[in-house]
This record gives structure tokens, sequence and C-alpha cells, in this order.
């Protein structure tokens, strides 16, 4: 990877203000939606964005956002490429998401996609709220598409899990 | 162009047809799944009608492909339009459609065309999760009450003719399959089978005998059903074109 310049460097820092508008608590950094900032110069800044799902609708958000960033931070020419490959994972998600998430009630991504165990059966979960592992899955969708939703039958309180993908 | 449109016009429609179970569903839970599966293929079908209009290379878009299009002009597979009936009908179609999907996809993400492996990557991923959905539900359905295994056994038997359609190749899909773009349709017959077999075992439902017809869907002859569809999908941008909001 070629060092980013001390222009690319700032495009980043802004990056980080920028929330993801369906978990807000995450910017889109950590989302592990940002491929790449490059200063093309007279062409102005290009950044690679890879939506999570083909049809999540905050993906014209999370654009829209980016560019409003930077735009106020006086960046005038703004480009955001839609990335495709390779597809995004829940693995991208950064340490401090998982961590984030899990303080937010959300319980992050269980495994690596690229585990074994996936292939069999239902995770055992734990409960964001109160650490029980006596979870069950309510179904296999929630309110966005990138979560699951669960209940907790210790604490009785129903949770989102962030699928892996 | 064709080939995407062909792929594209399949999720589109079969999106079309599980928002009309948005507020409908048996429960939350299903609703809400329904709803999450059919924006997974929007998503799909976004993507490859802009291809197929890149391509085409007369500037229109997405939504000229989606909103101002007859009937036959739509190269989507039959199965996907026909009507939701129950929820066991509707899990039925979309189990026959994600085994289909899950082969294609598979091949798909080793097409030379870039753009289609980018596409079938993406969505083999977002298939997986389909597929555990409505074979879980067939499972349950089939090996559930005496009834629910009755609803699930008939809707099986109905939409059972329109399945061989997926496996024949049609003028739509011919160039991309002969440059090596495509796979070949025939090619996905197996495992498609082998996957349909098991869950149907599983579920305690007799597989159908098979019918040697294919549907005319993706030479752009439909029924009803679809000018119906259209008809809804269509009615603002026909009334008010160029609408936004």
């Amino acid at each position: 990877m070629v060092a980013a310049t001390p222009v690319e460097r700032e495009v980043w820092r802004l990056l980080a203000q920028v929330p993801d508008p369906e978990i807000p608590i995450l910017n889109v950094i950590e989302l592990g939606v940002v491929r790449y900032v490059r200063d093309e110069h007279e062409r102005g800044i290009a950044v690679g964005v890879s939506p999570t799902y083909t049809g999540c609708p905050a993906t014209e958000v999370i654009q829209a956002s980016i560019k409003a960033r930077l735009h106020q931070a006086g960046f005038e020419s703004v480009r955001v490429d839609s990335v495709l490959a390779p597809p995004w994972s829940s693995d991208w998600l950064t340490e401090s998401a998982r961590e984030k998430l899990r303080e937010y009630g959300i319980a992050p991504p269980a495994e690596s996609v690229d585990s074994p165990r996936r292939l069999f059966g239902e995770l055992q979960l734990h409960c964001p709220r109160c650490s029980s592992s006596q979870t069950r899955r309510v179904s296999e969708f929630a309110s966005t598409p990138c979560k699951a939703l669960y209940r907790c039958s210790s604490c009785l309180e129903p949770f989102e899990y962030f699928k892996c993908i | 162009m064709s080939y995407a449109l062909c792929i594209g016009d399949t999720s589109l429609i079969l999106a079309q047809r599980l928002g009309e179970w948005v507020g409908h569903a048996p429960a939350l839970e299903e609703d809400l799944a329904l709803a999450n599966i059919g924006l997974d293929l929007l998503g799909q079908a976004r993507y490859l009608l802009t291809y197929a209009a890149e391509l085409e290379g007369r500037g229109s878009s997405e939504d000229d492909l989606a909103f101002l299009r007859d009937p036959q002009d739509f190269l989507n597979l039959s199965l996907v339009e026909q009507p939701n009936g129950d929820f066991g009908q509707t899990i039925v179609r979309q189990f026959l459609i994600d085994a289909w999907q899950l082969e294609l996809f598979e091949r798909m993400q080793h097409s030379s065309d870039p753009k289609l492996a980018e596409l079938a990557a993406k969505a083999l991923k977002e298939t997986r999760y389909h597929f555990r959905f409505s074979s879980g539900w067939l499972v349950r359905l089939g090996d559930g009450t005496e009834e629910s295994h009755r609803r699930v056994q008939t809707a099986l038997d109905a939409l059972w003719r329109f399945t061989h359609e997926m496996f024949v190749v049609s003028p739509a899909e011919q160039d991309a399959v002969a440059r090596g773009v495509a796979p070949d349709p025939a090619s996905l017959a197996a495992g498609w089978s082998s996957r349909v077999d098991e869950v149907l075992k599983q579920a305690t439902l007799k597989k159908p005998a098979d019918v040697p017809y294919a549907w005319h869907g993706k030479r752009g002859q439909h029924g009803e059903h679809l000018s119906r569809l259209l008809a809804e999908m269509q009615v603002m941008q026909r009334t008010y074109p160029g609408a936004k909001w």
C-alpha cells in the first residue's frame, strides 16, 4: 500500500466523523466500508465505499454524508466510488466497532466468516445486556439487512445480532 | 445486455412480489424477513439493470428499464411472477429460486465479465441467508401439521412446472453462454436438484414429477400476472413521467 499523503490522512480523519445512518454509534471506517481514499489532485478526492448488502438503503445516505462532510471541510471536488469486489464482510468491522456494538446492545458477529463452525446449526450467542448464554434466535432478519433478531431467556430482553457475512 | 436483464428481471420481479407481503405476513418477524430478502433482490436488480442500460448504450437508466418497459420486454423466469398465494406458497417459490440462485451465483462469480463476477460474489453471500430462511420454513411447514403439510405440498405441485425453465437456455442468454460469460443454465440442474431433494426429504414432501416443458418468461412471454404486477409497480412513472421524490 502506498503511504497516505497528508491530504489523504486528513480525509481519513474526517471520515471517522461520518456516522453510519442506521447504527450511528459506528462511523463508516469502523463499519469497514471505506476501501480507499485517493488524492487525485486536480480531479479532486476519490473515496471508495462498499455496500454492506446490495440493497441496503443506507448505502446512498453514507455516500451523501461522506460528500457533505468533505465539502464542509473545504474539499470541493469529491467522488464516491461504489466498490463491490471483494464483497464487504462483517470480518471488516474494526475491534473498536465490536466493543461499541456490544455496549449499544447489539451482539457483534460471533466469529469469523471463514470459521467452519458457521456451517453447523445455530450459534450460541451471549446477551449483550446480561451476558447470559441462554439466548435464542427469533428471526434470521431484523430492522436492517445486516442484523438478526434474538431474545435472551434470562433477562427476557430482545436484542439484535450483527450477522456474519 | 440481454443476459444481465434476464437475471436482473428475475430479481426485480421477485422483489416486487415479496414487497406485497409488507404489512401482511403472518408475524412481524416474517414480515421483516420477506422485506429484507426483497431488498437484497432489489439491490441485485438495480445493479444488473444499471449494467444492462450501460451496455445498451442508449443513455437510459435502471429506472427507465424498470418502469417504462412493457411486459413482453421483461425476461424474468415465469416462476417469480406467480402470485404469492398463502405464506406456504411464497416459501415454496422462494425456496426453489434460492436454490437456483445459489447454483447460478456460485458459477457466475468466476465469470470472465468482471461486473457479473463482482455482483455474483456479493449476492451469493446474501442468497445463502435466503436459502437458510426458506428451507428452514419449508421443513417446519412440510413436517408440521397436517394442514401446513397439505398447503405446501399443494404449492409445490402447482409451482413445480415452472422450474424446468431455469435450466433451458433462452435466446436472451445464448450469446453470454456461448461466450463463456455466463454459466450454461443446464449446468445448474444437477446441483439444484440435489439441494432441493435434500430439503424436500427433511420436509417430508413429495417431489412432483418433472414436466419437461419450459415456460417462456425468459423469452418475454408472460401471463396476466406479470401485467398486473407491472401495472402496480409502474403506475407512478407512467402517470407522472420523470417524477422524483
